[in-house]
């Protein structure tokens, strides 16, 4: 049976081995760089690079696309930074998860309502809609894997928002890489699709969020 | 919240920042006066004092390993709190335990032996109205209206799931306010 002496004795074993505390940021960020490279390593055995790669970082939409997802991974970043902590509102990363979405579904929407009603459909569907969410969650496994378990080793307390955030930010993650595959080019296009994709490793993330993060 | 409560917070605090930068002095002197408020804690809130040194070591262990969340722009009597919170819940949860236990809020962290007089005051109009409602619905209002938990938690912690909670959280809040509404037509 322990005893409050067997606790002092756990104070001095705890006090040697003090020591500068690591960092969070660093822990989630490598952790997202490692599951990053798993799935960049699927997009250039599995899914191929767009056949344009050589030209298509000339081009506007190609950094628009890679700004977008990378901003909501971002926010999802600064949510899981905060989330990972007892204490402490994922407030600031939200409101950047939901600003940048409906900024790019504002512009989606306005160039699908201009556009000529025979091209509307080709620009909202392009070629890929059916398996471009798909795609982002299969990236998104190994960086959300990667992510959940640097979570798990700090001290989250609200497992399914943590959870969820950490799909956010592997949502985020996946979805830029995915644009070294994806040939898709509007607006429209990536507001609803990859929104999906991200979306939807976020949705996972909250599903196992209070399983996978449970520590002790 | 009182002088004294702040004076603690700023002490601690300090402990913890110079804790987190690798002070062992500082490490050791915070770990001994949290393992006090740890044991405080979870004995007014558990029946065996051998599960209570248990969490408390326990929550110690996790109090160093995860120093690191710990932001000091944040109070840190929230912060080791919520980790004590999150040890005791997991240990309900574990064990599948249903059985009511006190309020548990900051102040009550705070508080440690003594509760000033008008936390009292409030606490016994708490229990007054809350004593319209039967056991298991007066535990769930506790849980999540007072103590903050999540439905899932307080689930959890009656070993019913999150939906049921909900139900059962519902129906209690309806008999509640109809138990004060006679409360108060019963008064002079």
């Amino acid at each position: 049976m322990t005893s409050p002496r067997d606790t002092n004795d756990l104070i001095e074993a705890l006090a040697l081995d003090a020591g500068p505390a690591p960092k969070v940021s660093p822990r989630l960020v490598a952790a997202a760089a490692l599951g990053g490279l798993a799935a960049f390593v699927l997009v250039a055995a599995w899914l191929g690079f767009r056949p344009d790669i050589a030209e298509a970082p000339a081009t506007r939409m190609f950094w628009m696309k890679a700004f977008y997802t990378a901003l909501l991974g971002l926010a999802g970043f600064l949510c899981v930074e905060r989330l990972s902590r007892p204490v402490g509102s994922p407030r600031g990363g939200l409101m950047l998860a939901g600003g940048v979405f409906l900024l790019l579904a504002a512009v989606g929407l306005f160039r699908f309502m201009h556009a000529d009603p025979a091209d509307r459909m080709p620009m909202l569907m392009g070629q890929s809609w059916r398996v471009c969410p798909r795609n982002i969650v299969a990236l998104g496994l190994p960086i959300l894997a990667a992510t959940l378990l640097a979570v798990r080793s700090l001290a989250p307390t609200r497992l399914m928002l943590a959870g969820a955030a950490a799909g956010l930010f592997s949502g985020g993650v996946a979805a830029t890489i995915y644009g070294l595959h994806c040939p898709e080019h509007t607006m429209a296009f990536v507001a609803v699709w990859y929104s999906l994709g991200i979306a939807l490793v976020t949705t996972l993330g909250a599903v196992v969020g209070p399983w996978a993060l449970r520590w002790r | 919240m009182g002088g004294v409560a702040a004076d603690l917070e700023d002490h601690l605090r300090s402990l913890m920042v110079r804790g987190q930068a690798g002070d062992a002095g500082a490490w050791r002197e915070l770990l001994s006066a949290l393992s006090r408020q740890l044991r405080g804690y979870f004995g007014r809130r558990l029946d065996s004092a051998a599960d209570v040194e248990d969490l408390v070591q326990e929550a110690l262990m996790a109090i160093h390993r995860r120093r690191m969340t710990y932001d000091p722009g944040q109070p840190f009597t929230a912060w080791a709190h919520a980790v004590a919170r999150y040890k005791l819940i997991d240990h309900w949860r574990r064990n599948r335990i249903r059985k009511h236990v006190p309020i548990d809020d900051v102040s009550d962290w705070l508080a440690a032996d003594g509760v000033d007089a008008e936390q009292g005051a409030v606490r016994a109009d708490l229990d007054r109205v809350l004593s319209v409602l039967p056991e298991r619905q007066r535990m769930l209002v506790r849980d999540v209206k007072i103590e903050g938990l999540s439905l899932a938690e307080a689930g959890a912690r009656m070993g019913v799931s999150e939906g049921a909670a909900k139900v059962a959280l519902h129906r209690a809040m309806k008999a509640l306010t109809v138990g004060v509404q006679a409360l108060g037509a019963r008064k002079p």
